[in-house]
């Protein structure tokens, strides 16, 4: 005979029922909570600053904590060129390892190297920073950097892009560091669209007498066009917000300099360098614009590069 | 010829993570000794002393930023593959999740200074645990939603078919299928943050003394190498070095098992 069950006990699971589906309800809304609290105390904080100089803050070099001035200029101009210098790098580089590992690679050796440039994603920012700093730096400053300035020294424009003493720190070392650091993220989705070719797709090409090179560039990179762009914005998302690392090797120089082997500074650099020696109100609000200008900027980045994503899991999906 | 531009490039980011590792063991392992375990950090200049205080810090700060951010992140991750699979919800929290999983850490860092260290009047622990478990949430939210949907809806219609409530199926059936992955997300996050400097620069701040006080700055090593990197003494560098030896074994080797733990795990399907 079944056995009844009581009224109280059913009462008590649908009382648990609703209480989880609740209490999980309101940790999902808590994420959105964060990035709303993220943005509005961004911008509660930067308010003064952006009272005392508007849309010129944005615009303007002038960086003088002694006279309560400040610019973000030289800090937006350090973030886009540290970031575009990692890309220029990273991106060849990146997509060259996922090719590799898709479609070169005997079958052995795939998980090894693929964990291997995960790894690489593991190491903390800090450990790139003072590595950066103690060894890469002075290497740069020995070796390679006399070689661009007396290469490309009769070149015009050139010259001036590797004008100067050979710094060690500055810009091109940090753009080079940030190259390093951006390769797991970008090669790991590279590898994962790569892999999401239908090899049907590929065959055919083979069968058709292509070669290797062919198949990647007439079939894997036009399919995967999306998922790679996205994979890339990824990377830069990266790129413009790293903090640690490029601390280190900027130099933290509040100046626009033609040569990108000067000392400069980045958004995150500023803030990290600064923001607990900042004396003034005005000081203080003044980095905390720099932060949510970086925060828009990674946020639009960021965004972008989930939507191509996101188009590109549905294709995979039909 | 292209291939072999691929090979290369395979090379050229294999050769980045040997020179790294190599750098750093070479020149932490000599400042390895047992007064690196015993002994608080030294003042300027000084040439005895260890990092015991940074190692307990870290260590109470990752403890609590992940006890704070794990659990919302859980229950956060099951309402999107239980209860809200299709909602409009669960696709905006998912979009928001992944932008918060990669944005600058250091923006959560001036967020925390915000809300809780201008309000308090001063640094403390507490500021940097929160700061901490605001990294924490968007990773285990993200792979535990991944992990319960891969678990099989056959697991869950048999469940309820004898009977057993909702929040049984998901706390006896669900969890216990995806609770290798999801231990999986918490050991990366936690690899994430044992490592991360920026949110921790004006929030926890550093301590150079012992303390175990959460109402007050606390000592941590990436603050700890950061400060002692830039410094122009010797022996700080030295043990700066050595911390960030330390670190990243750590989070390697942290890294490896989450990683062994999910492939056993797929191995078994």
């Amino acid at each position: 005979m079944p056995k009844q069950i009581s009224g109280r006990a059913l009462r008590g699971h649908a009382l648990m029922d609703g209480l989880l589906r609740s209490l999980t309800r309101i940790s999902a809304l808590t994420v959105l909570v964060v990035l709303g609290g993220v943005i509005v105390s961004l911008i509660d904080g930067s308010l003064p600053a952006l009272r005392a100089f508007g849309l010129g803050f944005v615009t303007s070099e002038t960086w003088n904590p002694v006279k309560d001035v400040y610019g973000a200029a030289p800090a937006i101009y350090g973030t886009l060129i540290t970031s575009l210098i990692a890309m220029v790098i990273g991106i060849p580089v990146s997509i060259g390892i996922a090719i590799f590992i898709t479609e070169l690679c005997p079958v052995w050796l795939k998980r090894p190297i693929s964990t291997a440039i995960e790894l690489l994603a593991g190491i903390p920012s800090i450990i790139y920073g003072i590595w950066g700093l103690f060894t890469f730096a002075p290497l740069l400053q020995r070796h390679l950097q006399p070689f661009l300035i007396h290469a490309f020294a009769r070149a015009p424009l050139l010259s001036h892009l590797f004008a100067g003493p050979p710094y060690g720190i500055g810009l091109f070392t940090a753009g080079l560091i940030l190259s390093i650091m951006v390769l797991p993220f970008i090669t790991s989705i590279t590898r994962d669209v790569f892999e999401a070719v239908p090899p049907m797709l590929k065959e055919a090409a083979y069968g058709l007498g292509c070669t290797t090179w062919e198949v990647v560039r007439k079939v894997v990179l036009p399919y995967t066009r999306a998922g790679v762009i996205g994979g890339i914005m990824l990377g830069l998302g990266r790129a413009l917000g790293e903090t640690m690392a490029v601390t280190f090797v900027i130099g933290n120089a509040h100046r626009i300099s033609a040569s990108i082997l000067a000392p400069g500074t980045t958004i995150s650099a500023s803030i990290a360098n600064e923001f607990t020696e900042a004396s003034s109100n005005l000081y203080t609000s003044a980095l905390i614009a720099l932060g949510l200008i970086l925060f828009v900027i990674t946020f639009i980045v960021l965004a972008a590069a989930r939507f191509l994503l996101l188009r590109m899991e549905r294709k995979a999906g039909v | 010829m292209a291939m072999l531009l691929s090979m290369l490039s395979a090379v050229f980011g294999l050769a980045w993570l040997v020179a790294i590792l190599a750098d750093l063991i070479w020149r932490g392992a000599a400042g390895l000794s047992v007064q690196l375990f015993t002994q608080m950090t030294p003042p300027p200049g000084g040439s005895t002393g260890g990092i015991l205080n940074a190692l307990f810090g870290s260590f109470v700060l990752t403890v609590i930023g992940t006890l704070i951010g794990t659990p919302i992140g859980i229950l956060a991750g099951t309402y999107m593959a239980e209860y809200g699979r299709k909602t409009r919800l669960t696709a905006t929290v998912r979009f928001i999740n992944d932008v918060l999983l990669s944005a600058p850490s250091i923006v959560v860092g001036l967020f925390v200074y915000e809300v809780l260290v201008v309000r308090m009047g001063h640094f403390s622990a507490w500021a940097g645990a929160v700061a901490l478990a605001m990294l924490v949430l968007p990773v285990v939210v993200r792979t535990t939603e991944d992990m319960l949907n891969l678990v099989p809806d056959q697991l869950r219609e048999a469940a309820c078919s004898i009977g057993a409530p909702r929040w049984m199926v998901i706390r006896k059936v669900v969890y216990r299928a995806a609770r290798a992955g999801i231990i999986t997300g918490v050991l990366l996050a936690v690899a994430r943050i044992s490592g991360e400097t920026a949110p921790l620069l004006f929030t926890a701040l550093n301590n150079q003394f012992w303390s175990a006080n959460l109402n007050q700055p606390m000592a941590n090593l990436p603050v700890m190498i950061f400060q002692f990197a830039l410094s122009p003494y010797p022996y700080w560098q030295q043990l700066a070095w050595t911390a960030a030896l330390l670190i990243t074994a750590a989070i390697l080797a942290l890294n490896i098992i989450a990683r062994t733990l999910s492939r056993g795990r797929f191995n078994e399907r």
